[in-house]
C-alpha cells in the first residue's frame, strides 16, 4: 500500500517536470528547425507552430533569432544562429560552427512575425520562471484567441503556481468567448466574472455592446460586468486609502517636529521646513561618504546611518538656534514668526551656496526599491510602505520620550507651568533648548524619508511648511493624537479628492476646508481643555 | 474728555508737504527738464522703479494699519495686492485687442492658445476702465470682508490668523497657477499695450503713472492717519494690547477688526492696480507666501505702528534689495534673513524707534530707555 502511495506521489511530482522541461530529442528538433528554412510559406508556418507547442527551451532562442534575422542556413542545411561578432553556433546543439561559405539568412515577413510572437508567448508559458509564465498568461489574456486555448489547456494541466494558474484560466476563458458554441461562451463569461482585470472588463463590455447575439450570454455578461465594476470600485477605494496613508505618513513626519516646537513649546518655527531640508541633505552627504569610502556591499546601509545622523545634525542646528535667537523671543509669537522666517531664508541660501541650486540625487537602497502587485494591477512600492512604517515608529518613539523619560516629564512640566517647574529645580533653559532640538531633530528624520520619494533641493522645506502648520492646527495644537489624526485625515481626503478634482484643485479644496474648519473649531480637532488654553 | 489728536501737527504737515513735493514734483521735473546728458537728469528707467517702490510703500502702509495698530499680522496682504494687480492686468489685456499675436479682438492670446471660444464670465466688463478699477478694489475688499468676518467672528487671533491667511494666500497661488482658472496660468498677464489710450511703455505714461502713485500714497497715508487718530484708532490700540478687556467693556471687536482689515485690503488692491501697469506683468508668483512675509519686514524695519515707518521701511529695504540683487545676488537672501533676525531681536521699534531712543538718550542721558511691553 505504502509503496503504491509513494509511487503515486512520485508520479505526481514528475508530471509537472515532464510537462515543462521535456525537451525534444536533438534530431526531432533539428527537423523542425530545418522546416523554418523551407521553401513555401506553409512549411515555415507549420514549423513555427510545431516549435511553439514543443515546449522545448531551445526553441525560444531559435524563434527569437528568426525574428531578429539572425537565423541562417548553411549550404548543407545545417541551421545556425549568428551570435555577437558574426560567430555562428549550431541552432540545435549550440556548438560553435565555422561555415565554409556565407550562410543564407532566413527572412520573415510581418505575417510570420505575428505567428512567431504567438509561438514565443506560448513557449514562455513553460518557462521555468513563474514571473515569465505570469506575463505570458497575461499577454494571452490581452490578445485572446480561440486558437490559443489548447496550448493554454496544456500549460494549465501542469501549472503549480496559483497566481499563474488563475491568469491562465482567465486567458483561456477569454479565448473561449470566441467559441461558436453559446454554452461554452456562457461558461467563459461566468469564469471571467471573477477577474478584476480592466482588459476583461473591456472584453465583457464589447460583448454587451453588440458582439454577442445570445441573450443568455448577454445577461450573464451584464451581471459579470456589474460584479467586476463593484470590485474595481472597492479596489479603487483601497488604492486611495493606501495612497492617502502614504501621503498622510509624509505629512505626519513633516508635522511631528512642529507638533513639538509649536504644539508643546508654542514657538512658531517657520524654519521648520529647513530642518527637514537639512535632514535630506544629511542623507545625501552620508550617501556620498558611503559611496566614496565604504565597500559597495555596505551601500544599502547608508539610509540606516542617515536617520541618526540627520537627527543629530538638525537637532544640533535647532539647539543652536534656540540658544542664540529664539529664546529671546519667547512670548512674542509674531516676532518669532518673522525671525524664524529670516532663519529659513538664510539656511536655504547657505545650502544653495554649499551644494548648489540643482536637485541632488539620493538613491533608494535596494531593499526599498520595487514593490509588489496587488489586485487590479496596482503596485505597492516598498519605499512608500517603509515610510508609512517609519512614520509610525517615529511617532511611537516620540510618545515614549514624552511619556516615559525624564526629559519628557520636564518638557511637560515646563509647558504647563514654567515658574513652578523652575521652583521644583527643573533647568527650564536647558529643557527649552532640548525640546527645540528634539522637534528639529524629528524634522531632520522626516527629511531622510522625504529624500527617498522626492527631489532634494534647497527649497524642499518650503513645500511642506504650510502643510505642516495645517496639520498641527487642524489636529489641535499640543496634541500628538491630533497631529496623527490631522495628517492621516488630510492625506486620505486629499487622495480621495484627487481623482475627480485633480491634484492641485484637490489641494486647494483641502486648504479652503481647513480654513473654514478653523472658524468653527479654532483650537483644532483635539483641543486642549482647561485653564491653560487661554494663557 | 480727551482732546482729539490732530491729523498732523504743524511741523508734521510741513514734512508731509515737503515729502510730497519731492516725490510728486521734484522727481518728475528731474526726469524731464534737465538735458539728457546733464548730471541732474534722472534716467528714464528709474521712474517705473520708483513707482514700484511707492506701490510697495502703500502695501506696507496697509499692513502697518492692521499690524501696527490692531495687532493683526496678516500674511495675506500679498494676495490682496496681487488680486488688485490682476484686475488691472485684465483691463490691460482687453486693451490689447487685435494687436495680440493671434489678433483676436475679444479673447486674450492665452485663451486663443487654449482653444477657448468665449470670454469667461470673470472677464466680462473688463474692457471698461472704471469697472476694472472698481474690481481692483472690490475683489480684495470682498475677500477680506468674507475671510475677516469668519475669522474674527470665531476669534481666530494671533499666529493662528497669520497661519490661515498664509494658507489662503497659498491656496490662491495654487489656483492662479492653473490654466483652467482663466487668468493666464503660469505666465500670468503681460505684453500690455496701452492704458486709457496711452501707450504703457512710453516715458510720459510712466511718468504720469508715477505721479498718480505718489499722490495715491500721500492720500493713503492721510486716510490711515485719519483712522488712527480718531477714537476708533484708540480702540484699535486697545484691541492690540488687551483684546479680551476691550470685549468685556462692551465694544464689538469683530466689527472694528473687520473694518480695518477691509480698509487695509482695499489699500492693497489700490497698490496692486498701480503696480501692474508700471511693471508690465502680473503672474501667480506675486501670491508667493514669502512676498507677504517680506512686507511685514518692511514695516518692522521702519517701525511698527507709526505709518511713516512703514513707508520708510518699504523704500529702504527695496532700495537695498535692488542694489544688492544687482551687485551680489547670492548675498541678498542672507541679508534679508539677517534683517528679519536683527530687527526682531535688536530693534523692535525699527528705524524710527532707534531715532526716538537716540533723542531720549540725548535729553536724559542717565535714564534707561523704557522697554516696550509685548503681549
Amino acid at each position: 500500500m505504502r509503496l503504491i502511495r509513494a509511487l503515486v506521489i512520485l508520479g505526481l511530482l514528475l508530471v509537472p517536470l515532464m510537462g515543462r522541461a521535456a525537451n525534444l530529442p536533438d534530431a526531432e528538433l533539428a527537423k523542425l528547425v530545418t522546416g523554418l528554412a523551407g521553401d513555401g510559406f506553409d512549411d515555415k508556418i507549420a514549423a513555427i507552430d510545431a516549435l511553439g507547442t514543443s515546449g522545448d527551451a531551445r526553441a525560444v532562442a531559435i524563434l527569437k533569432a528568426l525574428t531578429d534575422g539572425k537565423l541562417a542556413a548553411s549550404d548543407d542545411k545545417q541551421m545556425l544562429i549568428e551570435g555577437a561578432g558574426g560567430k555562428f553556433t549550431d541552432a540545435v546543439t549550440g556548438a560553435p560552427v565555422t561555415p565554409g561559405a556565407e550562410p543564407e539568412r532566413i527572412h520573415v515577413n510581418n505575417r510570420l512575425r505575428g505567428l512567431i510572437d504567438g509561438a514565443l508567448s506560448r513557449l514562455t508559458l513553460y518557462s521555468a520562471d513563474p514571473g515569465d509564465r505570469l506575463s505570458a498568461a497575461t499577454e494571452a489574456l490581452h490578445h485572446p484567441s480561440l486558437g490559443a486555448v489548447p496550448s493554454l489547456d496544456k500549460a494549465l494541466a501542469t501549472e503549480q503556481d496559483k497566481g499563474v494558474a488563475a491568469a491562465l484560466k482567465l486567458a483561456r476563458a477569454a479565448g473561449l468567448l470566441q467559441s461558436p458554441d453559446a454554452a461554452v461562451r456562457l461558461a467563459a463569461v461566468d469564469e471571467l466574472a471573477a477577474s478584476t482585470d480592466s482588459e476583461v472588463r473591456g472584453l465583457l463590455g464589447e460583448l454587451v455592446g453588440g458582439h454577442e447575439s445570445d441573450p443568455k450570454v448577454i445577461a450573464a455578461a451584464k451581471t459579470a460586468l456589474a460584479k467586476i465594476e463593484r470590485q474595481l470600485a472597492y479596489i479603487e477605494i483601497g488604492i486611495n486609502l493606501f495612497q492617502g496613508l502614504s501621503l498622510g505618513s509624509v505629512l505626519l513626519l513633516a508635522a511631528m517636529g512642529l507638533a513639538v516646537t509649536f504644539g508643546v513649546m508654542g514657538v512658531i518655527n517657520m524654519a521648520h521646513g529647513e530642518m527637514i531640508m537639512l535632514g535630506a541633505y544629511t542623507t545625501f552627504v552620508v550617501q556620498e561618504i558611503f559611496r566614496a569610502f565604504l565597500p559597495a556591499g555596505l551601500f544599502d546601509l547608508y539610509l540606516v546611518v542617515s536617520v541618526p545622523a540627520a537627527f543629530l545634525v538638525a537637532g544640533a542646528v535647532g539647539v543652536a538656534l534656540e540658544r542664540t535667537i529664539i529664546r529671546f523671543l519667547y512670548g512674542r509669537p509674531l516676532e518669532t514668526l518673522l525671525a524664524t522666517w529670516g532663519i529659513s531664508l538664510m539656511l536655504q541660501q547657505l545650502v544653495r551656496s554649499i551644494f548648489g541650486a540643482p536637485n541632488k540625487e539620493v538613491a533608494n537602497p535596494s531593499w526599498m526599491t520595487g514593490g509588489f502587485q496587488i489586485l487590479g494591477g496596482f503596485t505597492v512600492t516598498w519605499n512608500r510602505l517603509v515610510i508609512i512604517a517609519f512614520g509610525f515608529v517615529v511617532l511611537g518613539a516620540l510618545v515614549l520620550v514624552l511619556r516615559r523619560t525624564n526629559l519628557g516629564l520636564h518638557m511637560r512640566a515646563v509647558t504647563q507651568n514654567r515658574k513652578m517647574a523652575a521652583i521644583m529645580g527643573i533647568p527650564t533653559d536647558k529643557v527649552d533648548a532640548l525640546t527645540f532640538g528634539l522637534g528639529s531633530g524629528i524634522a531632520g528624520m522626516a527629511g531622510v524619508a522625504l529624500s527617498q520619494i522626492g527631489n532634494v533641493s534647497p527649497n524642499l522645506g518650503t513645500i511642506y511648511i504650510i502643510d505642516s502648520f495645517m496639520v498641527v492646527v487642524f489636529g489641535g495644537v499640543g496634541s500628538l493624537v491630533g497631529t496623527l489624526a490631522g495628517a492621516m485625515g488630510l492625506g486620505v481626503v486629499n487622495k480621495f479628492l484627487e481623482p475627480f478634482a485633480g491634484a492641485v484643485l484637490g489641494k486647494i479644496l483641502v486648504l479652503v476646508a481647513i480654513i473654514i474648519f478653523i472658524q468653527f473649531r479654532p483650537r483644532g480637532l483635539f483641543a486642549l481643555k482647561g485653564r491653560s488654553v487661554e494663557a | 474728555m480727551m482732546r482729539r489728536t490732530p491729523l498732523l501737527t504743524g511741523s508734521g504737515w510741513l514734512v508731509f508737504l515737503a515729502a510730497m513735493l519731492v516725490a510728486a514734483v521734484l522727481i518728475p521735473v528731474l526726469a524731464t527738464l534737465p538735458p539728457p546728458d546733464s548730471m541732474f537728469r534722472l534716467p528714464a528707467y528709474l521712474v517705473p522703479l520708483f513707482g514700484k517702490y511707492l506701490c510697495y510703500a502703500i502695501l506696507a502702509l496697509a499692513l502697518d494699519l492692521i499690524w501696527g495698530y490692531a495687532g493683526i499680522l496678516s500674511l495675506g496682504h500679498g494676495a490682496f495686492f496681487a488680486l488688485g494687480g490682476y484686475a488691472m492686468g485684465m483691463y490691460l489685456m482687453r486693451q490689447i485687442g487685435t494687436r495680440g499675436v493671434y489678433g483676436d479682438p475679444i479673447l486674450p492670446d492665452f485663451m486663443v492658445f487654449l482653444n477657448w471660444r468665449e470670454l469667461p464670465f470673470a472677464w466680462w466688463g473688463f474692457h471698461n476702465f472704471a469697472y476694472a478699477a472698481f474690481m481692483a478694489l472690490a475683489v480684495p475688499g470682498a475677500l477680506a470682508a468674507l475671510f475677516g468676518w469668519f475669522a474674527f467672528r470665531s476669534r481666530v487671533t494671533g499666529v493662528y490668523l497669520s497661519i490661515i491667511t498664509q494658507a489662503m494666500t497659498y491656496a490662491l497661488l495654487l489656483a492662479f497657477f492653473r490654466n483652467d482658472m482663466g487668468f493666464g496660468g503660469n505666465n500670468g498677464l503681460t505684453d500690455f499695450k496701452e492704458i486709457l489710450g496711452y501707450e504703457v511703455q512710453a516715458p510720459s505714461t510712466r511718468l504720469g503713472l508715477y505721479v498718480i502713485t505718489a499722490v495715491a500714497l500721500g492720500l493713503s497715508f492721510l486716510v490711515c492717519r485719519f483712522v488712527v487718530t480718531t477714537r476708533f484708532g484708540r480702540l484699535l490700540l486697545a484691541l492690540r494690547d488687551a483684546e479680551s478687556r476691550v470685549r468685556f467693556i462692551g465694544y464689538s471687536t469683530t466689527g472694528a477688526k473687520l473694518f480695518v482689515f477691509v480698509l487695509s485690503a482695499l489699500l492693497c488692491g489700490l497698490a496692486g492696480a498701480l503696480y501692474v501697469p508700471q511693471v508690465g506683468i502680473i503672474n501667480p508668483s506675486e501670491f508667493q507666501p514669502g512676498n507677504s512675509i517680506e512686507v511685514a519686514i518692511w514695516v518692522a524695519v521702519g517701525g511698527r505702528g507709526t505709518l511713516v515707518g512703514a513707508i520708510l521701511g518699504a523704500l529702504v529695504v527695496n532700495f537695498v534689495k535692488t542694489w544688492l540683487t544687482g551687485a551680489a545676488p547670492e548675498l541678498w537672501l542672507f541679508a534679508l534673513g539677517a534683517l528679519f533676525i536683527v530687527v526682531t531681536l535688536a530693534m523692535p521699534n525699527g528705524i524710527l524707534g532707534l531715532v526716538a531712543q537716540a533723542k531720549q538718550w540725548r535729553r536724559t542721558p542717565t535714564a534707561p530707555v523704557a522697554e516696550t511691553v509685548h503681549d
